[in-house]
């Protein structure tokens, strides 16, 4: 099986700022890969620098074997593509939008135009393919930006955050679509920080923080090793001196705020018997006991703790 | 076919696209048809009315004024729009390069150019201004119209603005001071000497001089002198705006 995507030891700095920190992970050819994390941890970033919009300042991109900086047409040839916040031309309709897109990736016109039709009514804009896509909902629009990343029928298809404030009805559309065409053979590199997305649609996910991956691994894997994590929040009667309970955090994630407390446990039985002999030799009373369940993110970013 | 010739082919076909783009989506837009066509008109005729000059004498300087404004008005207007309505990063993300996107922009300058200067042009044929040489002054309108229109996009290059107004004051402020040492409203060879050498500076200088060729005399500098200054002179601005907006696109995202 080949490898759709080769990210081998990228970085990009804008000015001080680390965007991207040594960062290597492959995407096999034929999967779903999605690409999680908080806002600002250098997601776009790495999505532009496969895309070949930003030149790394180190490292190598390979799209299925081509080097994107020593021959970036043929590598985007290959790649269907939908940026995060971009849009189609509003003063032109629909179908102009797809036909333009068509052409730039050299689809012959006759071709173009069939793909065009079934792309539109697939995402149930063809009867609206000649208004101008100014009078177009947000939702809309997405869909019509990723009939535009499908209409040279890419083998790679690259999406940031291709759902992050749509309405439900296109953001099921979308992911109904993600999924058949995967399941024709089309590999998926998708961007989000919805944890709950990458779980419905990919088989692996790396996690992004701060510019580097912290684990790239099976969805079921990140879900088992988060599993064992629990956030516990107790609140007592009274504030007092709980630097004592600090010692029950599993990574050193303890926070106080007044009466409440909140630590990261794995073994939840033990952790509260602690609690209640603690409740009980201090003479203070426990109001309220509740774990948390963390996101995946959330957790990795506690268990490495940065 | 060998294979960079169909590459080139095949990049100068994506370009005629953008060419399409951009006539769809910029020309009608307000700017344009303001700084191309209208401004163009008033400056002729608070030029030409209440003095007492032939048409032959003013057609240069009014051919010259229209081809310059209406060349470099579509231009610089397409890179701010494209980034303010983020456009701009799918069109990058498709297999174009980026001097195939700006040959579209300076092709789609350049017909609005044109298309524009026909004007002046015919009513100059139908008010029977004499041209000694039709296929010189057809050559020189295409000439100095591709010249102008690569200008236009060296003139968005910097600063990466996204406020397409803010350009075209920017603009404006860069091609109202050329007019006026263009020989455009007096012939070169009544300038005095520091009046030939500012002029030098300016391409549309060579445009209004090549327009008296055609026109039977007049001129300044030899033909062939001019030619090749508008020719190198627009490569030129071409290659340089290219390189610029290689280095600022990327502050087009954000
Ligand atoms: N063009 C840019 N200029 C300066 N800083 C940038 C630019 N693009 C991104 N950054 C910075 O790089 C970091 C990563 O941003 P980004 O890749 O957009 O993250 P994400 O997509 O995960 O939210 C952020 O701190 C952001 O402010
Ligand atoms: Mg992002």
């Amino acid at each position: 099986m080949r490898n759709a995507i080769e990210v081998v030891n990228v970085s990009k700095s804008f000015g001080a700022i680390k965007a991207v920190d040594n960062v290597s992970f492959t995407v096999k050819e034929g999967e779903i890969f999605g690409f999680l994390g908080p806002n600002g941890a250098g997601k776009t970033t790495t999505m532009r620098m496969i895309t070949g919009l930003i030149k790394p300042d180190s490292g190598v991109i390979r799209i299925f074997g081509v080097d994107i900086l020593r021959d970036h047409i043929k590598a985007k040839q290959l790649m269907g593509i939908l940026p995060e916040m971009s849009n189609a031309y509003i003063d032109l309709s629909a179908w102009d939008n797809l036909m333009l897109v068509g052409g730039l990736y050299g689809v012959p016109k006759k071709i173009c135009e069939e793909r065009g039709e079934r792309l539109l009514k697939q995402f149930k804009l063809f009867d609206r393919r000649n208004q101008l896509v100014k009078g177009f909902s947000k939702g809309m629009k997405q869909r019509l930006l990723v009939c535009m990343a499908l209409i040279h029928e890419p083998i790679l298809l690259l999406l940031d955050e291709p759902t992050s404030g749509l309405d439900v009805e296109s953001t099921i559309l979308i992911r109904e679509v993600l999924k058949k065409l995967n399941e024709n053979g089309v590999t998926v590199f998708i961007t989000t920080h919805n944890m709950d997305e990458a779980s419905r649609l990919c088989e692996r996910v790396a996690i992004m923080h701060h510019g580097k991956i912290i684990v790239t691994d099976t969805v079921d894997n990140v879900r088992d090793k988060t599993e064992r994590f629990k956030i516990l929040e107790v609140i007592f009667d009274k504030a007092a001196d709980f630097t004592e309970l600090a010692s029950l955090s599993v990574n050193g994630d303890f926070n106080v705020s007044g009466e409440r407390v909140r630590v990261v446990v794995e073994d939840v039985d033990s952790v509260v018997n602690r609690i209640v002999d603690y409740a009980r030799n201090n003479s203070i009373r426990i109001i309220s006991l509740n774990t948390l369940s963390p996101s995946l993110e959330e957790a990795f970013i506690k268990l490495t703790g940065s | 076919m060998s294979d960079s010739s169909s590459y080139y082919l095949n990049q100068f076909k994506r370009s005629l696209l953008i060419v399409k783009k951009n006539v769809k989506v910029y020309y009608s837009k307000g700017p344009v048809i303001i700084f191309g066509v209208v401004l163009p008109m008033f400056l002729f005729l608070a030029y030409f009315i209440g003095r007492n000059i032939s048409l032959h004498e003013a057609f240069p300087g009014l051919l010259g004024m229209t081809v310059f404004f209406s060349s470099t008005s579509v231009g610089p207007t397409i890179a701010p729009w494209e980034s303010r309505l983020k456009t701009l990063e799918r069109l990058i993300c498709s297999p174009i390069s980026l001097w195939s996107i700006f040959l579209g922009d300076v092709l789609s300058s350049f017909l609005f150019g044109f298309l524009i200067s026909l004007i002046p042009l015919i009513l100059g044929l139908i008010l029977e201004v004499a041209f000694i040489n039709y296929f010189l002054i057809v050559g020189v309108l295409i000439l100095g119209t591709m010249c102008f229109s690569a200008f236009s996009i060296l003139l968005s290059a910097y600063p990466p603005s996204d406020m397409p107004s803010t350009i075209m004051m920017l603009t404006s402020l860069i091609r109202f001071p050329l007019i006026f040492i263009s020989g455009v409203f007096a012939p070169l060879s009544a300038l005095p000497s520091w009046g030939i050498i500012l002029s030098s500076i300016s391409p549309l200088t060579y445009f209004v001089d090549l327009t008296r060729v055609a026109l039977g005399g007049g001129n300044y500098y030899p033909l062939y002198l001019d030619l090749i200054i508008l020719a190198v002179v627009g490569v030129l601005f071409f290659i340089v705006a290219v390189s610029i907006h290689k280095h600022t696109i990327l502050k087009r995202f954000s």
